[in-house]
């Protein structure tokens, strides 16, 4: 059942559309990614859940209520975790959890409890004292969590909470945030325009591009199965190849499909690709390869190829290799419209 | 190897013309060179005349002479002694006092409205700015005729309106002239403290306002607890700038009152004028126009420390 739901919700700020008739649905206790190029609408589409912007048209319902008209943020059952974390800077770490369970006018001894639980659940016991300057980037953080799920809220929303997080940090940081939101179980609606974060945290992943959802899915089905070529080309790191083989058609590929063709049994189902390799990337796990494939395309065509280190094929510059992408992995997209199609036939 | 022709410019080599040093590289020289114009002015616009005034202060110089005789603290123990210099003393600190509270009440109200989107917003704060930017004797002028004790527009509404039998003497009667300098002072320096106080507002991070929309904060514990502590540092600084201009103010008491009605009216700066440069004793002037610095030095020096506390949050 859906515990969030938009309805063909639209804001305009002037001419500019900035969600153009979004409909989702968030089921209870879900973590849905809004993923999206930034622009895309996606921290829109999250201020006017909470109320910080009021839509031009459409509805929005949390919990079985309209909410869209009427109902402030204090009374959405909301709670939001912003990317600068947003602390108050002249309270300490404790006065900054209590906030909203003062503006509750929550009972003192009910509030000095409910903080030990968040302080305690974030690890931030012996910070409590401090004032956000005197506190990491990770620590920071759990204050801003504490702070968001003492109140007990319906719903979660968060702002690219990671983003500020160097990339070491980011990592833990994911999986802790993933590891919490299983734990309480609370309807999560998380921003990001890191793919990666969005594949590692998200039940499903809502992919956004001017002001529209393209694709919404669980992170496999997104990955391996783009609805259409934005989507092929935002997810995934390099992304996906687009090669044009004829007039109408594009045919896309993981540059971890495209593989040198011993990789591949004999008997497998393959495409094969003539590539011309230009440059090399050793990055441990696996090498990139830039090159560009003409013979099987309808012109050169650049494309991005990466070995597993447990492919040790020899690759040098300026040489042409047989690669090939198993037909299985390959999708098609349709060259005018760009959306999937189930062939390659023209 | 040699870069291409279509290089991008940066990976170039610069012309022969950028490779040397100008003085705009030279950040020390520079630096001073900038400086000076502001270093000059306040050496010679300020700091000459600040040592010479407390020089006077200590001396029995009159005007039309040049005789310099050092006569120690002597103006300062009769001034302190003088019935007519305690008045203006107690006149200053209510002045400043109250015009001050007065003025952060209506500034902070006034940006808290004109931080607020509606239409005609910029019409609003254009026309709030103008008793600013209005010059003091033009608009003290024009106050004057307000309280005129014939043709003030205040009693004539009042009468009209039926609220007021009598009449009111408004720079007849010593509280009510000092109400009036009060007002008009107000008037002329609510909207500067706006300014200030809707930039300190503008400062405030979006962020951390939202938090404390989505916290569930009312607008009250919003205004106290968040926006208000983070206008600290910015209050400070508008009451120390109200302060010194209120307390060295001179123009609205000189152009309304005189000082009057006899001498109730008069404010130290006021009074330093009409002994020193009127009356002639300079020596006495300038003791009083310094009387306050010591305790403007610990005001100004007090709010800059709560300017700075709260910045960092300690």
């Amino acid at each position: 059942m859906a515990y969030v739901e938009t309805k063909d919700l639209r804001k305009a700020f002037g001419d500019v559309v900035a969600v153009d008739g979004v409909s989702l649905s968030v089921g209870e206790g879900e973590l849905l990614v809004l993923l999206g190029p930034s622009g895309c609408g996606k921290t829109t589409l999250m201020r006017m859940i909470a109320g910080l912007e009021t839509p031009t048209s459409g509805e929005i319902w949390i919990a079985g209520e309209r909410v869209d008209v009427d109902v402030p943020p204090r009374a959405r059952g909301i709670a939001m975790v912003f990317q600068s974390y947003a602390l108050y800077p002249h309270k300490t770490a404790y006065k900054n959890i209590a906030f909203p369970l003062e503006a509750m006018a929550t009972p003192p001894a009910q509030v000095r409890e409910r903080v030990a639980i968040g302080a305690r659940r974030f690890g931030i016991e012996r910070l409590l004292s401090r004032f956000p300057r005197q506190l990491s980037g990770g620590e920071r953080q759990r204050v801003a969590l504490a702070r968001a799920v003492v109140r007990d809220p319906k719903v979660f929303l968060f702002d690219e909470p990671l983003s500020n997080l160097d990339a070491q940090l980011r990592a833990l940081a994911r999986y802790e945030l993933r590891e919490f939101q299983r734990q309480i179980g609370t309807t999560t609606i998380y921003v990001t325009h890191d793919q990666v974060e969005a594949m590692g945290l998200g039940d499903r992943i809502a992919v956004m591009d001017k002001g529209k959802v393209r694709q919404v899915g669980t992170p496999q089905d997104v990955y391996d199965y783009p609805t259409d070529t934005f989507v092929a080309t935002f997810l995934g790191s390099p992304p996906m190849n687009l090669v044009e083989h004829d007039e109408q058609t594009l045919y896309g590929f993981r540059p971890e499909h495209l593989l040198p063709r011993a990789a591949f049994a004999q008997e497998e189902d393959v495409v094969i690709y003539h590539l011309r390799v230009r440059q090399v990337e050793h990055l441990g796990a696996d090498r990139l390869i830039y090159g560009h494939l003409k013979e099987e395309t309808r012109a050169d065509q650049p494309v991005i190829a990466a070995l597993p280190v447990t492919i040790p094929t020899p690759v040098a510059e300026d040489q042409v290799y047989e690669f090939a992408v198993p037909a299985r992995a390959m999708r098609y997209f349709d060259r005018t419209t760009g959306l999937r199609r189930l062939d390659g036939a023209a | 190897m040699a870069l291409p022709e279509q290089a991008p410019a940066a990976a170039r080599p610069a012309p022969l013309a950028l490779r040397r040093a100008t003085l705009a590289d030279r950040e020390g020289a520079l630096g001073r060179l900038l400086m000076a114009p502001a270093f000059l002015y306040v050496i010679l616009l300020v700091g000459i005349p600040f040592v010479l005034a407390i020089l006077l202060s200590f001396s029995g110089a009159r005007s039309g002479s040049l005789a310099f005789s050092w006569v120690g603290l002597y103006h300062f123990a009769t001034i302190i002694r003088d019935d007519q210099f305690q008045r203006t003393l107690v006149n200053t600190l209510i002045f400043t006092v109250v015009s001050q509270i007065l003025v952060m009440i209506l500034a902070t109200t006034a940006a808290n409205v004109l931080e607020a989107a509606f239409v005609g917003k910029r019409a609003v704060r254009m026309v709030l700015l103008l008793p600013w930017a209005v010059p003091v004797s033009l608009a003290t002028m024009a106050w004057a005729w307000i309280f005129d004790s014939t043709f003030s527009v205040i009693n004539w509404t009042l009468r009209a309106g039926g609220l007021m039998k009598g009449w009111i003497y408004w720079l007849g009667d010593t509280e009510l002239a000092m109400a009036a300098i009060i007002i008009i002072h107000v008037w002329r320096m609510f909207p500067f403290a706006t300014v200030v106080l809707l930039a300190g507002l503008t400062a405030i991070p979006t962020e951390i306002r939202e938090a404390a929309v989505i916290d569930g904060a009312s607008f009250w514990r919003r205004l106290f607890q968040v926006n208000l502590p983070l206008l600290l540092p910015v209050v400070a600084v508008a009451v120390l700038f109200g302060v010194v201009f209120t307390s060295t103010d001179l123009s609205v008491v000189y152009l309304l009152t005189r000082g009057g009605p006899y001498n109730s009216t008069h404010v130290l700066s006021s009074l330093a004028f009409q002994r020193g440069i009127l009356g002639g004793d300079l020596g006495q002037g300038a003791a009083i126009a310094l009387f306050l610095l010591p305790a403007l030095v610990l005001v100004a020096i007090g709010l800059l420390r709560l300017a700075r506390r709260s910045e960092v949050g300690g």
